[in-house]
């Protein structure tokens, strides 16, 4: 077992910690590739998870220009609309909004704003990676099987997941069950390592309510990931014997083709309370590191101490354990008791009260404070917008009645993408914006990234907004093509293609993002150590970006909150945590 | 779903409410800036990172088994479904599964007390035991094969061979934990350089005889019998 150094007394760790203790890179292999360093394994996660996310994103387009020009495309046939409808969904959520806040963000964040040298369990961190990428090589082969990826939708649902009507039933079922699986695995490893170094690793000072929001984000959507991911585990194990070894877990006496099956007595509902056990937290597993670190953003580059840290605190702990009970109102349509379908639209909308403190309070922070319109805070400023818009559009859903006549149309998938696709994307781009500087010592080019963010904020409302009048019109999600019908206007059509052309040109302007990526890599203007000047415990490293063991030879002290930006009277117009306050007095 | 939410996930909430009614939530930070020499304690818990660590993955491998048991309900309560007649043999292997705990309880005591020879002991039996309750399941698995109970037949049958399959990987992975701290007695470490990795051993092994208790209770039909016996040895 490796462990960080407890010492002596026990709750406060020591300054120095013996060189021996920390893990050290021999060999360009093991600095490089099978590094146990959680900045590299970051570094690694980030990569995978962006470039996993392109395939999703070229997935969407094929989509939209089916949709845009139906019976134009001969290689997009019905069901290769539903096998890019299905993966480009699982990529998004689970893939790369999932792997990239908690691994990527996770793994860059937690040690150094927490003051710790690295992760408790490095090695364990390491192999959490590598099995991760095992999972999306998993999902990628299944394109190469005979049949193709699964189009069973990203939910899965059987019976039809694993009937022959449904693309990919021969493989790519197995293959994206088996993913997922592992997936589960290489999490459950990284998730066990974030929340022990919140807990056990923060260096002298860094009490609970000293954290950053980002921290305390970040763990709670790892708690909440390591109770929910279980539910799809199951789902996934047992879904996979049905489709593999013939048992009915989940699928009932069923004829196919004219043939009766051998399954008999299974439950499909079983399976969508389970899935959705997983996937309603799944939404917070993404929106609560969102909400950490678009606070710290907020703070930071409107030079403005957080507008009630406790409140954001609390609020945060109440959405993660509220989000455990809100499951089944994915499930209004399966033909529920209606005292269920009640009980769970109230806790529903429970769920608004700590949402809306949160809100609020981003908006009390940006009251008088200092704006500044940097990049990252063009993207959390945008986030707070689209957040509010997707979580309005939730109260209509989240009611039975409203959502029974809406839950097939495009108004669902208007509203889960901007909730929690729009919306976190905008963050996890502030947050690159933010944090490249520190993680490669160069500064993302800022006119191509206002290009960037201007296009893909217009972009994403042009796609959005138009797609929930649709919804409202009645154009069913998954089609894939509309057809003759009277109550879809010939205007529907226009809207599509006006739709599609904004996808394209936010697709385009991502390149641009990527290009960025880069050229600042090499080209950037140095970023100094702290360029926001911020408070936090990253930006006060000895070197940028922080090197072996993060701290040189001394941990840092924590001695104030992570939020003192303009305090009256102080040389700056921050104090970074580590300094004590007698040294402002002097 | 019940299952889970009331004997799992409600005693895993209460943990982490009691958890951080412990940690100063009512502080208020932005007026509590710290001299030089004046350092607050973390609130870290001076047990080692690899306990709280053991601990958090036992939570969710409670959660898991816990989702595994609420479908096992759900599915139960269909007209197809026929309780399978839980192999003898199982009580075999529960007493072997409990030697296994017992011994390795042996080796964590021995271990606190600074004995290397207890703690070698120990952990051998416990893995010979473990190694004998696998072998008993496999056992049990043909068994039921060869008298006609295959997996796909029914689903009383698909969840006895998942339950025992899934305890059983559990098992293993323990079991790969147990050969290296095997392996460092035997290459001579210190007893303390091996105190930490029996503790943790054994804890698993106590949550895994546990865990398997449980799945036995529900996958046996003679459970009421068991309660029986036992009065009957009291008296």
């Amino acid at each position: 077992m490796v462990d960080i150094a407890i010492g002596a007394a026990g709750a406060i760790p020591p300054a120095e910690v013996k060189d021996v203790e920390l893990y050290h890179p021999k060999s360009w292999l093991t600095k490089y590739v099978f590094c146990q360093d959680a900045k590299v394994i970051a570094i690694q996660y980030s990569i995978t998870a962006l470039s996993i996310g392109l395939v999703a994103l070229v997935l969407s387009w094929l989509m939209r220009l089916q949709l845009a020009f139906p019976s134009t495309f001969s290689f997009i046939g019905p069901g290769e609309y539903l096998q890019f409808i299905t993966i480009h969904g699982m990529i998004m959520v689970i893939y790369l909004l999932t792997a990239l806040f908690l691994g990527g963000f996770g793994n860059y964040l937690i040690p150094l704003m927490v003051g710790a040298r690295d992760m408790v369990f490095p090695y364990v961190n390491m192999l959490s990676y590598w099995v991760y990428l095992l999972a999306v090589l998993v999902l990628v082969a299944s394109f190469f099987m005979p049949g193709g990826p699964t189009g069973a939708g990203w939910t899965l649902y059987p019976p039809q997941a694993i009937l022959s009507g449904t693309p990919g039933q021969q493989w790519g079922i197995v293959l994206m069950l088996a993913s997922l699986i592992l997936f589960i695995i290489g999490f459950t490893m990284g998730g066990l390592n974030y929340v022990v170094t919140v807990l056990q690793a923060r260096t002298r000072g860094m009490t609970l309510m000293r954290m950053p929001l980002t921290v305390w984000g970040i763990l709670t959507a790892t708690v909440l990931a390591l109770l929910a991911f279980p539910a799809l585990f199951v789902g996934c194990v047992m879904l996979l014997f049905d489709r593999v070894l013939g048992t009915s877990f989940f699928v009932p006496a069923i004829v196919e083709m004219g043939e009766h099956l051998k399954y008999s007595g299974g439950s499909p509902l079983m399976f969508q309370h389970l899935f959705w056990f997983f996937g309603h937290p799944e939404v917070y597993i993404v929106a609560v590191p969102a909400f950490g670190i678009v606070s710290d953003l907020i703070s930071t580059h409107a030079r403005k101490n957080i507008f009630g840290y406790r409140m954001m605190v609390w609020a945060i702990v109440a959405i993660g354990a509220l989000s455990f009970i809100v499951w089944a109102h994915h499930m209004y349509v399966s033909g529920m008791n209606p005292y269920f379908g009640f009980f769970f639209a109230t806790t529903t909308l429970i769920i608004a009260i700590p949402t809306a403190i949160k809100v609020y309070n981003w908006v009390l922070t940006l009251w008088r404070g200092n704006i500044h319109l940097t990049v990252p805070m063009l993207f959390a400023l945008s986030f707070i917008v689209t957040f509010v818009n997707g979580g309005l559009t939730g109260l209509f859903l989240g009611n039975v009645v409203v959502d029974v006549p809406l839950s097939d149309t495009m108004f669902v998938v208007a509203h889960f993408h901007m909730v929690m696709g729009m919306a976190p994307i905008f963050v996890i781009f502030g947050g690159i914006y933010h944090w490249y500087p520190k993680v490669t010592g160069r500064m993302l080019n800022e006119p191509l990234g206002k290009f960037h963010f201007w296009v893909t904020f217009l972009g994403a409302y042009s796609i959005y907004f138009p797609m929930h009048y649709l919804g409202l019109l009645g154009v069913p999600r998954r089609y894939f093509e509309l057809g003759e019908t009277a109550f879809i206007p010939q205007s529907a059509m226009s809207l599509n293609i006006f739709i599609t052309v904004a996808a394209l040109t936010v697709g385009f302007a991502q390149m641009v993002f990527l290009i960025n990526l880069i050229w600042s890599l090499f080209n950037g203007k140095p970023a100094g150590s702290n360029p926001w000047r911020a408070t936090t415990l990253e930006w006060q490293t000895p070197e940028t970006p922080p090197g072996h063991g993060n701290w040189g030879k001394e941990l840092p002290v924590v001695y104030r909150w992570a939020y003192d930006y303009s305090v009256p009277g102080a040389a700056q117009d921050f104090i970074p945590q580590n300094q004590p306050a007698v040294v402002r007095a002097a | 779903m019940s299952f889970a939410i009331l004997f799992v996930l409600v005693p895993i909430g209460a943990i982490v409410a009691w958890w951080l009614s412990q940690q100063r939530l009512m502080a208020k930070p932005w007026l509590e800036v710290g001299a030089i020499d004046e350092v607050p304690d973390t609130g870290a818990s001076s047990l080692p990172a690899a306990v709280i660590g053991l601990g958090v993955f036992l939570a969710v491998v409670s959660s898991l088994f816990a989702l595994f048991v609420s479908a096992y309900f759900m599915r139960m309560q269909v007209a197809d479904w026929v309780q399978l007649p839980a192999p003898k043999l199982l009580w075999f292997n529960t007493g072997a599964l409990i030697l296994s705990s017992a011994a390795l309880q042996y080796a964590h005591v021995a271990a606190r007390r600074g004995g290397i020879e207890g703690v070698r002991d120990g952990l051998i039996f416990g893995g010979l035991f473990a190694l004998t309750f696998l072998a008993g399941q496999l056992l049990a698995w043909r068994q039921l094969n060869a008298t006609g109970y295959f997996l796909a037949a029914n689903p009383g049958n698909a969840f006895f061979y998942l339950f025992t399959g899934v305890h059983g990987l559990h098992l293993l992975g323990g079991l790969v934990a147990l050969g290296m701290t095997a392996g460092k007695v035997w290459r001579g470490f210190e007893v303390n350089q091996v105190r930490l990795s029996v503790r943790l051993c054994a804890v698993y092994w106590h949550f895994l005889l546990a865990l398997w208790l449980v799945l036995f209770s529900l996958l046996t039909p003679w459970v009421g019998d068991f309660a029986i016996i036992c009065r009957g040895l009291l008296i």
